[in-house]
């Protein structure tokens, strides 16, 4: 467990194998939440802080109890039970000892159970990390890309508002064309083997 | 039953298309239709849990508790999803390789959780049912439609056949993410404003 293991984890998870523009994950909330930079920001956070301790809890409960007991056929549902019980733990949480971390983020945390991404980090720190350490790590820097992007693309789309595009392309179509615009410029690096 | 199939049937395929109109699951309908019988494979397995689902909350949902009902729902949904998964990777290992994560992923799309928590925990068993069904192929519809643009222009081929002549050269960035978007967008302009003309002209008669 080296530090330069760790950034090429990171590298890779931020900008090569980006979860919105290369895996598509989480593009629910990329779509809903990015119309005003601050708003996809606090989302940005709020994902962020959830992927990383989810990530290290599904990952020991793999460990320590599905693993040894040959149930891994239950790791979907044993996940999403983990995540919707520490989100609701959290916001909890929040709300009773840091109120302002609670109103920053507040309405978004309900939301985060049904973000793909959170059980998609999950799901693939199982299958391809073997360290607690790494899983974790990894889904901190997925959950960075996450941010990264919405930022991005909130800044585009703030643009957008003054566009005058054909009446069939109002709205989301023009919104997912512009998102097909960013990913080009992200598959520059694609194919970097790292 | 208290609605009629055939309002069911064109709310889920066209009025209230879960991936045109509502924009729901949009990340499984980008992953997934880089190619014809991947899109095809991808619905069916949703429609099957769709309607496994729907039928199950709409039968449970005089005892489920009001507070605790998303945990609820999250738990019947990620039980038939577990199933599917295991029966798709006993039979066909091939469909399951290629929409690997997709499938267990299924669990936290937006259409089914919406579809219990809008439909399925206030209507009977019959029309839980048959929204199940006709929203599973609303998708369906969808993946075909925009799984169909992409193999076509990406990979000059229709289901693994080759349709284009040999001397015109597939645009292979239809295969890429970036295609992926452009593709939906573009597709969703498109239905949006059929839709909408079949809308206006209230002629119910609409073929599939």
């Amino acid at each position: 467990m080296d530090l330069v293991n760790l950034l090429l984890i990171a590298f890779s998870a931020i900008v090569v194998e980006n979860f919105i523009f290369s895996r598509f994950l989480g593009v629910c909330p990329f779509l809903g939440v990015s119309k005003q930079p601050a708003t996809a920001f606090g989302m940005g956070l709020a994902v962020t802080f959830v992927i990383t301790v989810s990530n290290f809890l599904t990952f020991e409960i793999n460990d320590l109890i599905l693993k040894p007991y040959g149930l891994e056929f239950l790791q979907t549902i044993a996940f999403i039970l983990v995540i919707a019980v520490l989100v609701q733990l959290l916001e909890m949480f929040f709300k009773r000892y840091i109120p302002v971390l609670y109103h920053a983020l507040g309405i978004y945390l309900p939301l985060i159970t049904t973000n793909c991404a959170v059980l998609g980090a999950a799901l693939l720190a199982v299958e391809s990390y073997t360290s607690v350490l790494e899983a974790t790590f990894f889904g901190f820097a997925s959950s960075i890309g996450f941010l990264v992007a919405l930022l991005i693309f909130a800044g585009v789309r703030e643009r957008l508002v003054f566009a005058h595009p054909p009446r069939a392309f109002e709205g989301m179509p023009l919104a997912l064309i512009s998102a097909g615009l960013c990913a080009m410029a992200f598959s520059g690096f694609s194919g970097i083997q790292l | 039953m208290k609605h009629k199939i055939s309002t069911l049937c064109r709310d889920g395929l066209l009025d209230n298309n879960p991936v045109f109109i509502q924009l729901l699951g949009i990340c499984s309908t980008l992953a997934v239709t880089t190619s014809l019988s991947n899109g095809i494979g991808m619905g069916l397995a949703m429609t099957l849990i769709l309607v496994c689902s729907n039928v199950f909350i709409s039968l449970l949902r005089k005892f489920i508790p009001n507070e605790a009902r998303i945990a609820a729902f999250i738990v019947v949904i990620s039980t038939f999803v577990t199933v599917v998964d295991l029966l798709l990777k006993a039979y066909i290992p091939a469909l399951s390789e290629s929409l690997g994560l997709f499938i267990p992923l299924i669990v936290v799309n937006c259409i089914i959780l919406a579809r219990a928590e809008a439909f399925a925990s206030q209507n009977g068993v019959l029309d839980s049912l048959f929204d199940g069904l006709f929203m599973g192929l609303g998708y369906t519809l969808a993946l075909v439609l925009i799984s169909a643009l992409r193999e076509i222009l990406g990979n000059g081929s229709i289901y693994g056949i080759r349709i284009l002549p040999e001397n015109v050269p597939a645009v292979a960035f239809f295969q890429t993410p970036a295609g992926a978007f452009i593709a939906l967008g573009l597709m969703t302009a498109l239905m949006r404003t059929v839709i909408l003309k079949l809308k206006a002209r209230k002629a119910p008669k609409v073929k599939h």
